[in-house]
């Protein structure tokens, strides 16, 4: 029996290279996991039907020395990444019987490596929500508390993860959907600088805030995940090659931005806060310098992302109509098969956001909310380029609440939006951040998982990743 | 307050049709994100619309071209819609 609750990618290519077991050996233990804990969880809609083929392509790179970290290693994907000749569905039904005819970089690098996909996983309605409760397969459940969320719009990829159901998955984030739920689920969750990574080959939310993120157990796998999947493709014209890191930086030398104005907002919880305070310590302990900060145009981000992303995203589901893909609902005239498709395949959080959409992309609407939006972005950039010329790093909460319960905050949307409150700003900001595992609180006799957020500037992604795997390690 | 009036634009531009009572539950909700997010309103950013983004906004060209031999898609992404006749989709008429 291969002891998956502690395996990482690190251990289990050591494993695989040394021949303790084979991949698949290592995908079988995987499924036989998933088969036992999945009906409850509702983590993956859909395991894949040649995950053992894809582990014996493994095995054979293996056995002709021909390994990379990712050979072998089974990893589950958020619904809304393609994989050629795979249904993908955003957790939608508007995509019901949709086959992907193509797959972007991402998935091509780690199929090349011969990594095993093992299925796709649960996710808010094309990625509009924080808990998975948007799905219209079900809510995922958290795998620490069953009665409550996972959090969102990656629940079923951070709960695959959290419970041992895949050794690493891939979400997107589009203004926390990888970090929040990493956090609610005890994991790791990496949003990388805006454009590390190809978005071809993703469903598209919000085109200028969106990135596939990794979600592993340590720092470490997670930057293993992010180098086999980085790159500038000539199918995402706003993709980029992330600078290499030039020199070896000590924890000494660098400084640590909190921003109390920010923390300071109502809806914090006092154990939250705590918990905070306790991870900051261990930052200090480790060397790093604490420095309050001051970031006045930062708490905006999240009624700026409210404006940009509904319209961006009423922009990118316009095609979803009924005659290219998916569910067609027939009336009786086009219009009508258009109107009445997008009432029954979409759901209601998808319907109030297509309206914000419209609204805030209207004349007469336009200036005062959209062109509004993206001048207080700007500024938001340019406060975060500020801060970093005195801070090495910003930290936060990765969540103002430890995971809340199913059903909780469905009556009330803004009360859900407020649950990314801390995690937007680096979306907005295209800055990349980090949700890292900090402890635990204790609610109804039950253990859940904290996260501290850790933001570095634009390109700065190695600062980060070091400071995780130091506070981690 | 946003009108019902409104809602039922807003519905006809995103292509939505509202039974009366989502239109109801539409107003209210949506009339609170409103308000939430015009606090942007209270920030001075005059600055903002005089510098530029950060994020690189330079437009990626290519060259005009064949980037694939005509055809070969075809079949892959006709499939995937739900009404099709031979290589066409199939749509209601309009005139």
């Amino acid at each position: 029996m291969i002891d998956l609750t502690t395996l990482t990618i690190v251990k289990a290519h050591d494993a695989l290279l040394k021949g303790e077991y084979s991949a698949v050996e290592l995908a079988e233990s995987y499924l036989a996991e998933i088969e036992k804990k999945n009906t409850e969880l509702n983590a993956y809609l859909e395991v894949f039907d040649d995950v053992r083929e894809q582990a014996k392509v493994a095995d054979v790179l293996i056995k002709a020395g021909k390994a990379t970290m990712m050979t072998g290693i089974p990893i589950a994907l958020k619904d809304n990444i393609l994989v050629k000749g795979k249904r993908v569905s955003a957790s939608s039904k508007i995509l019901t019987g949709y086959v992907a005819p193509y797959e972007g970089m991402a998935i091509a690098k780690l199929r090349d490596a011969g990594v095993v996909l093992l299925g796709r996983t649960n996710m808010d309605e094309f990625a509009m929500g924080s808990s998975t409760e948007t799905s219209a397969f079900g809510p995922t459940r958290n795998p620490f508390d069953t009665s409550r969320v996972p959090g969102g719009s990656s629940g079923g990829a951070a709960t695959a993860v959290g419970a041992g159901l895949a050794l690493a998955a891939l979400g997107t984030d589009t203004g926390g959907s990888v970090r929040q739920p990493a956090a609610f689920c005890g994991v790791v969750g990496y949003k990388p600088t805006y454009g590390t990574i190809s978005r071809n080959g993703i469903i598209a939310m919000g085109s200028s805030l969106d990135i596939i993120g990794p979600i592993t157990k340590t720092v470490e796998d997670n930057e293993i995940l992010f180098d086999a999947i980085a790159g500038r493709d000539p199918l995402d014209s706003t993709s980029i090659d992330l600078p290499a890191s030039s020199f070896e930086l000590r924890a000494s030398s660098l400084s640590v931005g909190v921003p109390r104005n920010f923390l300071d907002m109502r809806g914090i919880d006092a154990d939250v806060l705590a918990n905070f305070n306790e991870s900051i310590k261990k930052l200090q302990s480790l060397g790093y310098t604490i420095k309050d900060i001051s970031l006045p145009t930062i708490p905006y981000s999240l009624a700026v992302y409210y404006i940009i992303m509904p319209a961006e995203l009423s922009t990118n589901l316009s095609r979803f109509d009924g005659v290219k893909y998916g569910f067609h609902k027939d009336a009786d005239s086009l219009l009508h098969d258009y109107m009445e498709t997008r009432a029954e395949g979409f759901g209601r959080e998808a319907h109030r956001r297509l309206l914000l959409g419209a609204y805030v992309l209207s004349s007469g609407y336009y200036d005062a909310y959209y062109r509004k939006a993206i001048s207080v972005r700007t500024l938001i950039e340019h406060e975060f380029a500020e801060a970093f010329k005195n801070v090495d790093l910003i930290a936060t909460p990765t969540t103002p609440t430890p995971a809340f319960k199913i059903g909780e905050k469905t009556k009330d949307p803004l009360s859900m939006y407020l649950a990314d409150i801390f995690t937007v700003p680096a979306n907005i900001g295209a800055i990349p951040a980090l949700s890292i595992p900090s402890g635990f609180v204790e609610r109804e006799g039950k253990s859940l998982p904290l996260g501290i957020q850790l933001m570095a500037g634009y390109g700065q992604d190695h600062l980060l990743l070091d400071a995780g795997k130091a506070f981690k390690g | 307050m946003i009108t019902t009036e409104e809602i039922e634009k807003l519905a006809m531009l995103a292509r939505i049709a509202l039974s009366p009572e989502e239109k109801e539950r539409m107003r209210g909700e949506v009339d609170s994100i409103l308000e939430y997010v015009a606090t942007i309103q209270k920030v001075s950013a005059t600055a903002g619309t005089r510098t530029p983004s950060i994020v690189a906004q330079v437009n990626v060209m290519r060259e005009d071209g064949s980037p694939h031999e005509s055809g070969i898609y075809t079949e892959a992404l006709v499939s995937s819609a739900p009404r099709r006749e031979g290589n066409y989709i199939k749509v209601k008429k309009i005139l």
